[in-house]
Protein backbone atom coordinates (compact mmCIF):
# COMPACT_ATOMS: atom_id res chain seq x y z
CA UNK A 1 0.00 0.00 0.00
CA UNK A 2 1.43 3.15 -1.12
CA UNK A 3 1.26 6.43 -2.88
CA UNK A 4 2.43 6.87 -5.95
CA UNK A 5 4.74 10.17 -7.04
CA UNK A 6 3.11 12.93 -8.27
CA UNK A 7 -0.45 13.03 -6.96
CA UNK A 8 -0.03 14.24 -3.47
CA UNK A 9 0.15 18.46 -2.85
CA UNK A 10 3.11 19.87 -1.66
CA UNK A 11 1.92 20.67 2.12
CA UNK A 12 0.45 17.27 2.51
CA UNK A 13 4.08 15.62 1.05
CA UNK A 14 5.66 18.33 3.61
CA UNK A 15 3.32 17.60 6.74
CA UNK A 16 4.18 13.90 5.74
CA UNK A 17 7.92 13.80 5.45
CA UNK A 18 7.86 16.02 8.56
CA UNK A 19 6.11 13.44 10.81
CA UNK A 20 8.11 10.53 9.20
CA UNK A 21 11.51 12.43 10.07
CA UNK A 22 10.06 13.12 13.88
CA UNK A 23 9.21 9.36 13.97
CA UNK A 24 12.68 8.41 12.44
CA UNK A 25 14.38 10.43 15.28
CA UNK A 26 12.78 9.35 17.89
CA UNK A 27 13.39 5.69 16.72
CA UNK A 28 17.06 5.91 15.90
CA UNK A 29 17.18 7.11 19.43
CA UNK A 30 15.01 4.35 20.60
CA UNK A 31 17.67 1.89 19.11
CA UNK A 32 21.00 1.84 20.50
CA UNK A 33 23.83 0.52 18.56
CA UNK A 34 23.97 -2.89 19.90
CA UNK A 35 20.27 -3.34 17.93
CA UNK A 36 20.92 -1.46 15.11
CA UNK A 37 22.17 -4.83 13.47
CA UNK A 38 19.36 -6.68 14.37
CA UNK A 39 16.69 -4.06 13.32
CA UNK A 40 18.62 -4.04 10.06
CA UNK A 41 18.20 -7.54 9.49
CA UNK A 42 14.78 -7.48 10.35
CA UNK A 43 14.23 -4.74 8.12
CA UNK A 44 15.74 -6.79 5.26
CA UNK A 45 13.45 -9.92 6.53
CA UNK A 46 10.68 -7.32 6.27
CA UNK A 47 11.67 -6.24 2.90
CA UNK A 48 11.70 -10.01 1.61
CA UNK A 49 8.38 -10.94 3.11
CA UNK A 50 6.53 -8.03 2.07
CA UNK A 51 7.18 -10.00 -1.64
CA UNK A 52 4.97 -12.55 -0.67
CA UNK A 53 1.64 -12.88 -2.48
CA UNK A 54 -0.82 -14.63 -0.45
CA UNK A 55 -3.83 -16.63 -3.04
CA UNK A 56 -7.23 -14.89 -2.11
CA UNK A 57 -9.78 -16.68 -4.78
CA UNK A 58 -8.60 -16.22 -8.18
CA UNK A 59 -6.29 -13.33 -7.25
CA UNK A 60 -3.37 -12.54 -4.88
CA UNK A 61 -2.60 -9.61 -2.17
CA UNK A 62 0.73 -9.00 -1.36
CA UNK A 63 1.35 -8.81 2.72
CA UNK A 64 2.14 -5.61 4.23
CA UNK A 65 2.80 -6.77 8.05
CA UNK A 66 3.19 -3.65 9.67
CA UNK A 67 1.51 -4.84 12.42
CA UNK A 68 4.16 -7.32 13.04
CA UNK A 69 7.13 -5.30 12.58
CA UNK A 70 5.87 -2.64 15.09
CA UNK A 71 5.25 -5.48 17.65
CA UNK A 72 9.22 -7.03 17.18
CA UNK A 73 10.97 -3.05 16.71
CA UNK A 74 8.34 -0.56 18.42
CA UNK A 75 9.35 3.03 17.61
CA UNK A 76 12.20 1.36 15.58
CA UNK A 77 9.93 0.34 13.10
CA UNK A 78 10.13 4.12 11.38
CA UNK A 79 13.39 4.06 10.50
CA UNK A 80 13.24 0.43 9.55
CA UNK A 81 10.26 0.84 7.27
CA UNK A 82 12.08 4.17 5.76
CA UNK A 83 15.17 2.36 4.95
CA UNK A 84 12.79 -0.41 3.68
CA UNK A 85 10.94 2.13 1.52
CA UNK A 86 14.07 3.25 0.12
CA UNK A 87 15.64 0.65 -0.83
CA UNK A 88 12.32 -0.57 -2.67
CA UNK A 89 12.83 2.80 -4.72
CA UNK A 90 15.90 2.46 -5.63
CA UNK A 91 16.02 -1.67 -6.60
CA UNK A 92 12.31 -1.53 -7.89
CA UNK A 93 10.61 2.36 -8.78
CA UNK A 94 8.18 1.48 -6.31
CA UNK A 95 8.82 5.38 -5.09
CA UNK A 96 10.54 8.24 -5.90
CA UNK A 97 12.10 10.79 -2.52
CA UNK A 98 8.85 13.28 -2.40
CA UNK A 99 6.41 10.80 -1.47
CA UNK A 100 8.66 8.74 0.91
CA UNK A 101 7.87 10.22 4.16
CA UNK A 102 4.20 9.68 3.62
CA UNK A 103 4.51 6.47 2.55
CA UNK A 104 6.56 5.95 5.83
CA UNK A 105 3.92 7.55 7.59
CA UNK A 106 1.33 5.07 6.24
CA UNK A 107 3.17 1.94 7.09
CA UNK A 108 5.14 3.32 10.59
CA UNK A 109 2.72 5.12 12.29
CA UNK A 110 0.18 2.32 12.66
CA UNK A 111 3.45 -0.26 13.20
CA UNK A 112 3.90 1.76 16.69
CA UNK A 113 0.20 2.76 17.32
CA UNK A 114 -0.26 -1.47 17.47
CA UNK A 115 2.68 -1.66 19.36
CA UNK A 116 1.79 0.41 22.13
CA UNK A 117 -2.31 -1.02 21.96
CA UNK A 118 -1.15 -4.98 21.45
CA UNK A 119 2.87 -4.97 22.30
CA UNK A 120 1.57 -6.59 25.81
CA UNK A 121 -1.69 -8.54 24.99
CA UNK A 122 0.79 -11.00 22.59
CA UNK A 123 2.05 -11.78 25.61
CA UNK A 124 -0.71 -12.48 27.30
CA UNK A 125 -3.03 -16.05 28.13
CA UNK A 126 -3.53 -17.78 24.57
CA UNK A 127 -7.33 -16.38 24.65
CA UNK A 128 -6.02 -12.82 25.11
CA UNK A 129 -3.42 -12.97 22.40
CA UNK A 130 -4.31 -14.11 19.49
CA UNK A 131 -7.75 -11.95 19.15
CA UNK A 132 -5.11 -9.14 20.44
CA UNK A 133 -2.86 -10.62 17.70
CA UNK A 134 -5.58 -10.52 14.77
CA UNK A 135 -6.55 -7.05 16.10
CA UNK A 136 -3.13 -5.77 15.97
CA UNK A 137 -3.17 -6.87 11.83
CA UNK A 138 -6.37 -5.35 10.95
CA UNK A 139 -6.15 -2.12 12.43
CA UNK A 140 -2.49 -1.74 11.36
CA UNK A 141 -3.58 -2.28 7.68
CA UNK A 142 -6.70 -0.44 8.45
CA UNK A 143 -4.95 2.51 9.88
CA UNK A 144 -2.60 2.62 7.35
CA UNK A 145 -5.38 2.88 4.70
CA UNK A 146 -6.84 5.68 6.62
CA UNK A 147 -3.50 7.93 6.77
CA UNK A 148 -3.35 6.97 2.79
CA UNK A 149 -6.74 8.53 2.44
CA UNK A 150 -6.56 11.35 4.44
CA UNK A 151 -3.31 12.44 2.40
CA UNK A 152 -5.17 12.26 -0.98
CA UNK A 153 -8.87 13.87 0.64
CA UNK A 154 -6.55 16.86 2.04
CA UNK A 155 -4.53 16.76 -1.41
CA UNK A 156 -8.15 17.25 -3.08
CA UNK A 157 -11.47 16.98 -1.59
CA UNK A 158 -12.88 15.18 -4.65
CA UNK A 159 -10.99 12.49 -3.55
CA UNK A 160 -13.38 11.36 -1.14
CA UNK A 161 -14.80 8.43 -3.39
CA UNK A 162 -10.93 7.29 -4.10
CA UNK A 163 -10.55 7.24 -0.62
CA UNK A 164 -13.78 5.12 0.33
CA UNK A 165 -12.41 2.59 -2.18
CA UNK A 166 -8.95 2.36 -0.65
CA UNK A 167 -10.32 1.61 2.53
CA UNK A 168 -12.89 -0.61 1.28
CA UNK A 169 -10.65 -2.28 -1.13
CA UNK A 170 -8.71 -3.33 1.65
CA UNK A 171 -11.08 -4.88 4.19
CA UNK A 172 -9.79 -8.38 2.36
CA UNK A 173 -5.93 -7.40 3.27
CA UNK A 174 -7.04 -6.44 6.76
CA UNK A 175 -8.56 -9.98 7.41
CA UNK A 176 -5.84 -11.91 6.05
CA UNK A 177 -2.89 -9.72 7.73
CA UNK A 178 -4.74 -10.20 11.04
CA UNK A 179 -4.99 -14.07 10.40
CA UNK A 180 -1.17 -13.85 9.56
CA UNK A 181 -0.24 -11.88 12.38
CA UNK A 182 -1.91 -14.22 14.71
CA UNK A 183 -0.04 -17.42 13.44
CA UNK A 184 3.08 -15.47 13.25
CA UNK A 185 2.83 -14.13 16.86
CA UNK A 186 1.51 -17.47 18.03
CA UNK A 187 4.85 -18.98 16.11
CA UNK A 188 6.96 -16.58 17.85
CA UNK A 189 5.65 -17.37 21.20
CA UNK A 190 6.78 -21.09 20.92
CA UNK A 191 10.42 -20.45 19.09
CA UNK A 192 11.34 -17.27 20.09
CA UNK A 193 9.36 -14.95 22.37
CA UNK A 194 12.41 -12.18 22.58
CA UNK A 195 11.50 -11.23 19.17
CA UNK A 196 8.03 -9.64 20.67
CA UNK A 197 9.87 -6.92 22.65
CA UNK A 198 7.16 -7.21 25.36
CA UNK A 199 9.24 -10.31 26.52
CA UNK A 200 11.85 -8.19 28.33
CA UNK A 201 10.09 -8.15 30.94
CA UNK A 202 9.97 -11.67 30.73
CA UNK A 203 13.18 -12.25 30.12
CA UNK A 204 14.47 -10.02 32.93
CA UNK A 205 12.34 -12.53 34.95
CA UNK A 206 13.72 -15.87 33.69
CA UNK A 207 17.21 -15.28 35.48
CA UNK A 208 16.53 -15.10 38.23
CA UNK A 209 14.66 -18.15 38.20
CA UNK A 210 17.18 -19.82 36.61
CA UNK A 211 19.37 -19.09 40.07
CA UNK A 212 16.43 -20.63 42.01
CA UNK A 213 17.28 -23.69 39.94
CA UNK B 1 15.58 -12.04 -8.05
CA UNK B 2 16.42 -9.17 -6.20
CA UNK B 3 18.92 -7.17 -8.44
CA UNK B 4 20.38 -3.69 -8.41
CA UNK B 5 20.75 -3.29 -12.09
CA UNK B 6 21.08 0.07 -12.11
CA UNK B 7 24.45 0.37 -10.20
CA UNK B 8 25.97 -1.52 -12.58
CA UNK B 9 26.80 0.69 -16.03
CA UNK B 10 29.57 2.78 -17.08
CA UNK B 11 27.74 6.16 -18.41
CA UNK B 12 28.65 9.67 -17.91
CA UNK B 13 26.26 9.68 -14.87
CA UNK B 14 27.92 7.12 -13.03
CA UNK B 15 30.69 8.64 -13.25
CA UNK B 16 29.31 11.82 -10.95
CA UNK B 17 29.66 12.58 -7.60
CA UNK B 18 26.71 10.68 -6.05
CA UNK B 19 26.15 13.43 -3.76
CA UNK B 20 25.84 15.70 -6.05
CA UNK B 21 23.49 13.50 -7.64
CA UNK B 22 21.19 12.69 -4.85
CA UNK B 23 21.23 16.78 -3.92
CA UNK B 24 20.49 17.06 -7.85
CA UNK B 25 17.64 14.70 -7.89
CA UNK B 26 16.46 15.82 -4.27
CA UNK B 27 15.48 19.75 -5.34
CA UNK B 28 14.55 18.16 -8.94
CA UNK B 29 11.67 15.76 -6.92
CA UNK B 30 10.48 18.37 -4.30
CA UNK B 31 10.47 21.16 -6.71
CA UNK B 32 8.45 19.31 -9.44
CA UNK B 33 5.92 17.84 -6.85
CA UNK B 34 4.67 21.42 -5.75
CA UNK B 35 5.07 22.69 -9.83
CA UNK B 36 1.24 23.52 -10.67
CA UNK B 37 1.81 24.95 -14.50
CA UNK B 38 1.95 23.20 -17.54
CA UNK B 39 4.77 24.78 -19.00
CA UNK B 40 6.60 23.72 -15.94
CA UNK B 41 6.03 20.73 -15.58
CA UNK B 42 6.64 19.90 -19.37
CA UNK B 43 9.71 20.98 -19.62
CA UNK B 44 11.02 19.16 -16.18
CA UNK B 45 9.38 16.08 -17.74
CA UNK B 46 11.57 17.18 -20.82
CA UNK B 47 14.18 17.51 -18.97
CA UNK B 48 13.81 14.05 -16.66
CA UNK B 49 13.63 11.93 -19.87
CA UNK B 50 16.55 13.35 -21.50
CA UNK B 51 18.44 12.15 -18.71
CA UNK B 52 17.06 8.57 -19.88
CA UNK B 53 19.00 9.30 -23.00
CA UNK B 54 22.59 9.86 -21.61
CA UNK B 55 24.52 7.31 -23.90
CA UNK B 56 25.96 4.21 -21.52
CA UNK B 57 22.47 4.00 -19.24
CA UNK B 58 20.90 0.42 -19.62
CA UNK B 59 17.54 1.63 -21.51
CA UNK B 60 16.08 -0.91 -21.74
CA UNK B 61 15.76 -1.81 -17.91
CA UNK B 62 14.95 1.91 -17.30
CA UNK B 63 12.19 1.84 -19.71
CA UNK B 64 11.18 -1.53 -17.82
CA UNK B 65 11.21 0.84 -14.87
CA UNK B 66 9.24 3.46 -16.11
CA UNK B 67 6.81 0.65 -17.16
CA UNK B 68 5.71 0.13 -13.27
CA UNK B 69 4.53 3.97 -13.23
CA UNK B 70 2.70 4.10 -16.77
CA UNK B 71 0.48 1.39 -15.58
CA UNK B 72 -0.60 2.97 -12.56
CA UNK B 73 -0.92 6.60 -14.92
CA UNK B 74 -2.94 4.56 -17.31
CA UNK B 75 -5.44 3.38 -14.56
CA UNK B 76 -5.40 6.87 -13.02
CA UNK B 77 -6.43 8.12 -16.74
CA UNK B 78 -9.20 5.44 -17.19
CA UNK B 79 -10.26 6.54 -13.51
CA UNK B 80 -10.10 10.45 -12.63
CA UNK B 81 -11.73 11.79 -16.46
CA UNK B 82 -14.83 10.11 -15.63
CA UNK B 83 -15.38 10.84 -11.95
CA UNK B 84 -13.56 14.02 -11.18
CA UNK B 85 -16.86 16.67 -11.68
CA UNK B 86 -16.94 19.70 -13.36
CA UNK B 87 -17.06 21.39 -16.90
CA UNK B 88 -17.80 18.58 -19.55
CA UNK B 89 -15.31 18.36 -22.28
CA UNK B 90 -16.92 15.71 -24.15
CA UNK B 91 -19.78 13.43 -24.24
CA UNK B 92 -20.00 9.49 -25.21
CA UNK B 93 -23.40 7.98 -24.81
CA UNK B 94 -24.26 8.25 -20.88
CA UNK B 95 -20.38 8.47 -20.48
CA UNK B 96 -19.14 12.29 -19.35
CA UNK B 97 -15.70 13.42 -19.59
CA UNK B 98 -14.83 16.06 -16.77
CA UNK B 99 -12.12 18.89 -18.08
CA UNK B 100 -10.70 18.94 -14.31
CA UNK B 101 -9.86 15.10 -13.83
CA UNK B 102 -8.53 15.52 -17.41
CA UNK B 103 -5.86 18.41 -16.28
CA UNK B 104 -5.83 16.92 -12.87
CA UNK B 105 -4.49 13.33 -14.87
CA UNK B 106 -2.28 15.35 -17.34
CA UNK B 107 -0.31 17.03 -14.27
CA UNK B 108 -0.14 13.78 -12.31
CA UNK B 109 1.48 11.99 -15.27
CA UNK B 110 3.84 14.73 -15.70
CA UNK B 111 4.83 14.70 -12.25
CA UNK B 112 5.72 11.26 -11.89
CA UNK B 113 7.12 10.48 -15.05
CA UNK B 114 9.71 13.21 -14.07
CA UNK B 115 10.55 12.48 -10.95
CA UNK B 116 10.69 9.02 -11.55
CA UNK B 117 13.21 9.26 -14.30
CA UNK B 118 15.17 11.60 -12.21
CA UNK B 119 15.29 9.36 -9.50
CA UNK B 120 16.17 5.92 -11.49
CA UNK B 121 18.92 7.95 -13.40
CA UNK B 122 20.68 10.00 -10.79
CA UNK B 123 19.96 7.77 -7.79
CA UNK B 124 18.73 4.28 -8.36
CA UNK B 125 22.50 4.49 -10.74
CA UNK B 126 24.13 4.42 -7.24
CA UNK B 127 25.55 1.53 -5.54
CA UNK B 128 23.67 1.34 -1.92
CA UNK B 129 27.13 0.85 -0.36
CA UNK B 130 27.91 4.76 -2.09
CA UNK B 131 24.85 5.84 -1.44
CA UNK B 132 25.22 5.09 2.29
CA UNK B 133 28.32 7.16 2.51
CA UNK B 134 27.15 10.24 0.64
CA UNK B 135 24.11 10.29 2.69
CA UNK B 136 26.39 10.08 5.68
CA UNK B 137 28.67 13.36 4.33
CA UNK B 138 25.42 15.09 3.57
CA UNK B 139 24.59 14.98 7.18
CA UNK B 140 22.16 11.84 7.23
CA UNK B 141 22.58 10.70 11.33
CA UNK B 142 25.37 7.80 10.90
CA UNK B 143 22.72 5.39 12.62
CA UNK B 144 20.53 4.99 10.22
CA UNK B 145 22.94 5.27 7.53
CA UNK B 146 24.23 1.88 9.37
CA UNK B 147 20.66 0.43 9.34
CA UNK B 148 20.57 1.38 5.70
CA UNK B 149 23.56 -0.60 5.36
CA UNK B 150 22.88 -3.19 7.27
CA UNK B 151 19.57 -4.07 6.17
CA UNK B 152 20.75 -3.63 2.02
CA UNK B 153 23.65 -6.40 3.01
CA UNK B 154 21.60 -8.75 4.16
CA UNK B 155 18.25 -8.37 1.56
CA UNK B 156 20.17 -11.04 -1.02
CA UNK B 157 20.99 -12.91 2.25
CA UNK B 158 17.17 -13.49 3.36
CA UNK B 159 15.92 -13.56 0.09
CA UNK B 160 18.45 -16.96 -0.75
CA UNK B 161 17.40 -18.14 3.19
CA UNK B 162 13.54 -17.77 1.29
CA UNK B 163 13.89 -19.49 -1.53
CA UNK B 164 15.42 -22.03 0.33
CA UNK B 165 12.45 -22.53 2.99
CA UNK B 166 9.86 -22.35 -0.37
CA UNK B 167 11.59 -24.78 -2.05
CA UNK B 168 11.49 -27.01 1.22
CA UNK B 169 7.85 -25.92 1.51
CA UNK B 170 7.69 -27.06 -2.54
CA UNK B 171 9.14 -30.83 -1.87
CA UNK B 172 6.45 -31.53 0.60
CA UNK B 173 3.68 -30.72 -1.65
CA UNK B 174 2.46 -27.34 -0.87
CA UNK B 175 0.24 -25.44 -3.04
CA UNK B 176 -0.96 -22.27 -2.22
CA UNK B 177 -4.74 -22.01 -2.05
CA UNK B 178 -8.02 -19.98 -0.44
CA UNK B 179 -7.47 -21.34 3.11
CA UNK B 180 -6.34 -21.76 6.33
CA UNK B 181 -3.79 -24.28 5.82
CA UNK B 182 -2.34 -21.74 3.43
CA UNK B 183 -1.90 -19.08 5.66
CA UNK B 184 -0.94 -20.81 8.55
CA UNK B 185 2.09 -21.89 6.31
CA UNK B 186 2.95 -18.56 5.22
CA UNK B 187 2.74 -17.01 8.72
CA UNK B 188 5.14 -19.78 9.95
CA UNK B 189 7.48 -18.94 6.55
CA UNK B 190 7.62 -15.17 7.69
CA UNK B 191 7.63 -15.88 11.30
CA UNK B 192 10.91 -18.55 10.38
CA UNK B 193 12.86 -15.24 8.09
CA UNK B 194 12.49 -13.06 10.80
CA UNK B 195 13.72 -15.66 13.27
CA UNK B 196 16.36 -16.49 11.31
CA UNK B 197 17.22 -12.83 10.92
CA UNK B 198 16.93 -12.04 14.41
CA UNK B 199 19.71 -14.62 15.14
CA UNK B 200 21.81 -14.14 12.19
CA UNK B 201 22.16 -10.39 13.31
CA UNK B 202 23.07 -11.58 16.70
CA UNK B 203 25.56 -13.58 15.28
CA UNK B 204 26.96 -11.12 13.12
CA UNK B 205 27.07 -8.48 15.20
CA UNK B 206 28.91 -10.15 17.73
CA UNK B 207 31.87 -11.14 14.66
CA UNK B 208 31.69 -7.43 14.09
CA UNK B 209 32.18 -6.87 17.97
CA UNK B 210 35.29 -9.16 17.64
CA UNK B 211 36.98 -7.45 14.88
CA UNK B 212 36.99 -4.41 16.27
CA UNK B 213 33.31 -2.70 15.32
CA UNK B 214 32.90 0.54 17.35
CA UNK B 215 29.60 1.58 15.58
CA UNK B 216 31.15 3.16 12.72
CA UNK B 217 31.96 1.89 8.54
CA UNK B 218 34.67 3.86 8.02
CA UNK B 219 34.70 3.93 3.98
CA UNK B 220 37.81 3.52 1.68
CA UNK B 221 35.89 5.23 -0.93
CA UNK B 222 36.90 8.48 -2.17
CA UNK B 223 34.82 10.77 -4.58
CA UNK B 224 37.87 11.89 -6.72
CA UNK B 225 37.27 15.32 -8.28
CA UNK B 226 36.03 15.31 -12.28
CA UNK B 227 35.54 17.93 -15.05
CA UNK B 228 32.04 16.39 -15.29
CA UNK B 229 31.21 17.11 -11.49
CA UNK B 230 31.37 20.62 -12.10
CA UNK B 231 29.60 20.77 -15.69
CA UNK B 232 26.89 18.46 -14.06
CA UNK B 233 26.59 21.04 -10.76
CA UNK B 234 26.15 23.98 -13.44
CA UNK B 235 23.74 22.48 -15.72
CA UNK B 236 21.57 21.35 -12.47
CA UNK B 237 21.65 24.44 -11.22
CA UNK B 238 20.89 26.40 -14.60
CA UNK B 239 17.82 23.80 -15.23
CA UNK B 240 16.61 24.39 -11.56
CA UNK B 241 16.54 28.30 -11.92
CA UNK B 242 15.05 28.04 -15.39
CA UNK B 243 12.09 25.18 -14.01
CA UNK B 244 11.68 27.50 -11.20
CA UNK B 245 11.23 30.53 -13.52
CA UNK B 246 8.90 29.14 -16.04
CA UNK B 247 6.65 28.11 -12.53
CA UNK B 248 6.58 31.90 -11.68
CA UNK B 249 6.26 33.66 -14.67
CA UNK B 250 3.06 31.83 -15.43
Amino acid sequence: MHISEGVLSGPVLLSGGALAAAGTAIGLKKLDYDRIARAGLLSAAFFVASLIHVPIGPSSVHLILSGIVGLMLGWGAFPAIVVALLLQGILFQFGGLTTLGVNTMIMAAPAVICFYLFGRLVHGRRAVALPAAFACGFVSILLGAVVAGAALMFTEENFLEVTLLIVSAHIPVMVIEGMITVFCVAFFRRVQPDLLPGARVADMAAPQERNEA
Amino acid sequence: MIAETMAQGHSLLHRIDPRLRVLAAAFFSCAVAVFQTFTALSAACLAALVLLLVPGLNFRETGRRLMVVVWFLLLLWCLLPLTYEGAIAAKIGVVSIYWPGVRLSAQITLKSLAIIAVFTTLVATIPVNTLGQSLARLGVPAKLVYLLLMCYRYIFVIEQEYHRLVAAMKIRGFRPRTNLHTYRSYAYLIGMLFVRAATRADRVYQAMRCRGFDGRFHSLATFPPHPANQWFALAAAFAMILLVGLEWMD
